[in-house]
């Protein structure tokens, strides 16, 4: 039976309309093989653009579907979807991109971007009639998980887990819960000590009934979403288990600013964790000046720690209260009390009686001192003066640091970290607590710097995205995977080592060694593909007969 | 678990209520979406692109309306509101009221063809004012459901008994004057509230001229200019005399972090002016932007990066001033602001050919009187009262109802994300075994 091809083509709005002529890309795309509607829509993606496609598909028979608008990575699961809903398999679909490689990227050439345009749409056609249907799988969920971690956002998305019914590993390098909080002296915005803080969190971690694997370390994680094998070493002895998901929540560290304005070199330059113990020891501090973005917003370090302005607030607060008579100064660039209860807390730090003074990054202040640093000058930036600051104690508020374990880390799980060594989520944007890896996901200071508040939100994100899967204690697994024609593999292994994914492996076929892929875990990336010396493996959905149909198509004519 | 355990309602159809109602659903809970105005996407359907990654923002929302909408287990409400709350965690009585839309969305199918015989015209809310819309409308060309609506206010049927373009035009015979607003009884386990922000009404700042002088903006006027579907179509103009404009200038707390008006921070709007500074130089090569600012937040992954960016490959300029007022040139329409260089203490007057003011971020109208109807407490700027931030970020005060977003105080798109999310694990967990 000859394909009955659907084309529909979006303007985006003016997008795409305003460079491609969207009707003569139509006019044209109607007259290649096979197709046998073409059609446009102002948004292809709203409501009624998708029902116009369904309803097209049904009305005219179309058994397969080009659609040309924007990207994939955005809206290609919309338009399978459509096509599902209309009774054609989902992967009897192509999407051609005609905005970011045509319209958007050749704003200033009508005519071309429009030539463009047609043959992209000529070769999607061409591959789309050769598409074959595609079936995705379902596998098994273990239904518990791991949570890496045991600081306040590991408790939680543990704690959240283990109420919702699962079994929950909660693995923690350290001796005791509680992370960077059990070291603080205060927490804002909480009226419990951070000590009765943990506490209360580690007793619910317990009631809840999550395991936890104290003085522990990660050895091994095999495998993939809904079967990891976790191998962790609990005080030196050996255990295994295996959960459906992962949470990472490995937290961050303090910078210590060895070098920096006399950090090491004189005793009563300290940072800001090690001022809240003093604080908590009820130690005296005396005057106190504190500098913000000790090794951070420079070149070298260019972000910002989020949450040190706020730290250094409470602290000169704890100080006021504990010692009236001393002076606090703070001395910074920006004060970042972002929103509002974070702005009321500065406010009233201002009211209090603390100082605020800024300098800038070209002209940073300069510690003085013999045994002991003794004072500070700086070139005021608001006033545009000198001021010369002596204390008792000088405060340096150092960013929040990646885990140095994050690499070894990232290696098992097969996740990104960002350039500054945070883990990278799935889109910063709207998938904040996931990875592109499935069934891994992360939150609190591993991701990046975060308060208390922040910290427990995103360890629930997490924890509501990780049970998903374990609620529904099955997932569907991609179609669009790599597939081995055993009848030629020689069994080289070369694929093996290309595939970041660990998804295959060698097995004895009538004594034969060959390649096999593991369909849960093959993500469809295309890598073995090219890595096999005599075309053993094709991938689905993008078959050597496929793309070259594409690459015949691209050039006819010319 | 029983159906009544197993429904949530959630209120606010912006992204952190879209976010929680997914999740939700996907966790096997039965969701009502209730949104007041006619299509979910909220504020975010009206921004251009989303900083740090200048993503284009509908692109990556509007997948997500679709997939809330097909979603079998999210029965959407828009237009719509609570009526009434009774009972209390794990019995809530919820009554919604359905407004009447006049138009019968089984048959309605937006097309547009009322639109075009409309004779009465309505400022747009979704392009900030910028142009008009008509008493019958389809708020923005995306919307969920596309569907239209009678603006009851402004149809001079409804008003005065004349007309019935509307209804002459509809093919599919969807106009029903007579529609009466509907009320729907159910009982859910828990509500989550996603109500978000509007933007503060900055004309009673008289001293920065808004609403007098033409060519001062607001940034979210500015950002509907700035999308290739806005009312410009992506092209920025001076409202004066249509004219490309050369300077822009930025101001950053229009009445916020001012004791005069609101004093906390509203989060967002340094990155997002950043941004916009950046997409307009992208979109006039020859611009160039200031932005005043009292504190440059930016405190997310990426944000410094990002403005770092603006400085060295956009020409944005950062001054660190408050301006004191600004004025219209009446000659030229230029807006002049007015500040003082804080080192000498000089008054100095900077010539601009369009000022785009930032302006607080406040709870949405009718989120006081929705908290009231439902108990739940609220802070003394109108957000909803988080009583145990630290441990419990997404409780309020009245067990079994959760706020996320920025409601509950100002955040940007992740962070509203993800106290989504966090929403949603709280409601699960409230409920305990799965």
């Amino acid at each position: 039976m000859e394909p009955r091809i659907g084309v529909f083509i979006c303007h985006c709005g003016s997008n795409i309309a305003n460079t491609v002529d969207v009707e003569e890309v139509v006019r044209y795309a109607s007259t290649l093989p096979d197709v046998v509607h073409a059609d446009h829509n102002m948004y292809s993606c709203s409501e009624d653009g998708v029902g116009s496609i369904k309803a097209k598909i049904k009305e005219k028979g179309i058994d397969r579907v080009v659609v040309a608008a924007c990207t994939p990575r955005t809206h290609e699961p919309l338009f399978r979807n459509a096509c599902e809903a209309a009774g054609i398999n989902r992967y009897l679909f192509e999407f051609v991109n005609i905005r970011e490689h045509c319209s958007w990227i050749h704003m200033k050439e009508r005519e071309l971007a429009t030539e463009k345009a047609k043959r992209l749409v000529r070769m999607g056609v061409a591959k789309v009639a050769l598409l074959t249907p595609q079936e995705e799988s379902e596998s098994p969920v273990v239904k518990s998980a791991a949570v890496i971690g045991g600081g306040v956002s590991g408790m939680t998305a543990a704690i959240s887990l283990a109420d919702q019914g699962f079994e929950t590993h909660l693995i923690e390098k350290g001796s005791e819960l509680g992370g960077l909080v059990k070291d603080l002296g205060a927490l804002f915005p909480s009226e419990s000590t951070p000590l009765e803080f943990v506490k209360t969190m580690r007793d619910e971690t317990a009631a809840s009934g999550v395991r936890i694997h104290l003085s522990s370390e990660i050895k091994d994680i095999q495998g993939y979403i809904g079967n990891f094998d976790v191998t962790i070493s609990e005080n030196g002895k050996e255990e295994k288990f295996k959960v459906g998901v992962v949470i990472t929540a490995t937290g961050a560290d303090e910078l210590k600013p060895v070098g920096e304005y006399g950090y090491g070199r004189y005793p009563n330059v300290i940072t800001q964790s090690e001022l809240e113990k003093k604080l908590a020891k009820g130690e005296r501090v005396g005057n106190t000046v504190m500098i913000q973005c000790v090794g951070a917003r420079q070149p070298g370090r260019e972000y910002c720690s989020r949450i040190c302005c706020m730290t250094a607030i409470k602290n000169a607060g704890r100080i006021l209260a504990l010692e009236p008579k001393s002076r606090v100064v703070v001395v910074h660039r920006d004060i970042m009390s972002y929103n509002a209860r974070n702005e009321a807390l500065y406010r009233k730090s201002m009211e209090d009686g603390v100082t605020y003074l800024r300098y800038t990054l070209e002209d940073k202040p300069r510690v003085e001192g013999r045994d002991r640093a003794e004072k500070i000058t700086l070139r005021e930036e608001t006033l545009d003066e000198d001021i010369a600051l002596p204390f008792d104690t000088l405060v340096l508020s150092t960013p929040l640091v990646p885990n140095p374990d994050n690499g070894k880390l990232q290696k098992m799980l097969k996740v990104p970290l960002d350039r500054d060594g945070f883990f990278l989520e799935a889109h910063v944007k709207l998938r904040p607590v996931e990875f592109a890896t499935d069934g891994v996901f992360i939150c609190g200071c591993a991701r990046w710097p975060s308060d208390v508040p922040e910290c427990i939100s995103q360890a629930g994100a997490a924890a509501a995205k990780a049970s998903i899967p374990l609620r529904a204690g099955k997932v569907r697994t991609e179609a669009i995977t790599a597939e081995v024609d055993e009848t030629t593999c020689t069994g080289c292994g070369n694929c093996i080592a290309t595939c970041a994914y660990g998804a295959i492996s060698i097995v004895e076929v009538e004594g034969m060694r060959v390649a096999r892929v593991n369909l849960a875990q093959c993500k469809g990336c295309g890598a073995c593909v090219g890595s096999c010396h005599n075309g053993s493996i094709q991938q689905r959905g993008f078959t050597e007969k496929q793309l070259i149909s594409m690459i015949d198509c691209l050039t006819e004519g010319d | 678990m029983s159906d009544r355990e197993r429904t949530v309602v959630v209120v606010g159809g912006g992204i952190a209520g879209i976010q929680v109602s997914l999740d939700l659903a996907n966790m096997g809970f039965d969701v009502h979406l209730v949104e007041r105005t006619p299509s979910i996407g909220g504020r975010m359907a009206q921004l251009d692109k989303t900083f740090p990654t200048n993503d284009c923002s509908m692109c990556i929302l509007s997948p997500k309306m679709i997939e809330c909408a097909n979603n079998p287990r999210i029965k959407m409400h828009t237009y719509s509101e609570l009526e009434s709350v009774k009972g209390a965690f794990p019995a809530f009585e919820v009554v919604i009221r359905e407004k009447a839309r006049y138009v019968d969305l089984t048959r309605c199918t937006g097309c547009g063809d009322c639109v075009a015989k409309c004779p009465s015209k309505v400022s747009s809310e979704f392009d900030a004012g910028l142009v008009k819309r008509k008493a019958i409308y389809v708020p923005f060309v995306q919307a969920v459901p596309k569907k239209m609506t009678i603006d009851k206010e402004h149809c001079i049927m409804i008003t005065k008994g004349k007309c019935g373009n509307c209804k002459k035009a509809c093919k599919a015979g969807a106009i029903d004057y007579d529609q009466k607003d509907n009320l729907i009884t159910f009982e859910a386990s828990a509500i989550v509230l996603a109500t978000g922000f509007d933007v503060f009404d900055v004309t009673v700042a008289q001293e920065f001229s808004y609403g007098r002088a033409k060519n001062v903006l607001t940034s979210l006027e500015l950002e509907r200019m700035l999308n290739a579907s806005g009312p410009t179509g992506g092209h920025i103009v001076r409202p004066s005399d249509h004219q490309e404009p050369k300077k822009i200038a930025f101001i950053q707390c229009v009445c916020s972090r001012d004791k005069k008006y609101k004093e906390y921070c509203s989060s967002v709007c340094c990155m997002y002016a950043t941004k916009e500074a950046i997409l307009a130089r992208e979109h006039c090569p020859e611009l160039s932007s200031t932005i005043f600012y009292m504190d440059l937040r930016a405190v997310g992954k990426g944000f410094q990066n990002f403005v770092q960016r603006a400085k060295r490959d956009y020409g944005v300029e950062y001054i660190r001033a408050r301006p004191a007022k600004v004025e219209e040139d009446p000659t030229t329409g230029d807006a002049l602001v007015y500040y003082e260089n804080s080192r000498t203490g000089e008054s100095i007057a900077r010539r601009y050919d369009m000022v785009v003011l930032c302006p607080a971020l406040v709870p949405t109208l009718g989120s006081e009187s929705l908290c009231s109807l439902l108990g739940v407490r609220i802070d003394g700027d109108k957000f909803v009262a988080i009583p145990r931030p630290a441990d419990r970020p997404v409780d309020t005060s009245v067990k079994g109802i959760f706020a996320c977003g920025f409601c509950q105080t100002p955040m940007d798109i992740p962070d509203s994300v993800v106290q989504a999310s966090g929403a949603a694990a709280r409601v699960a967990q409230a409920l305990g075994v799965s």
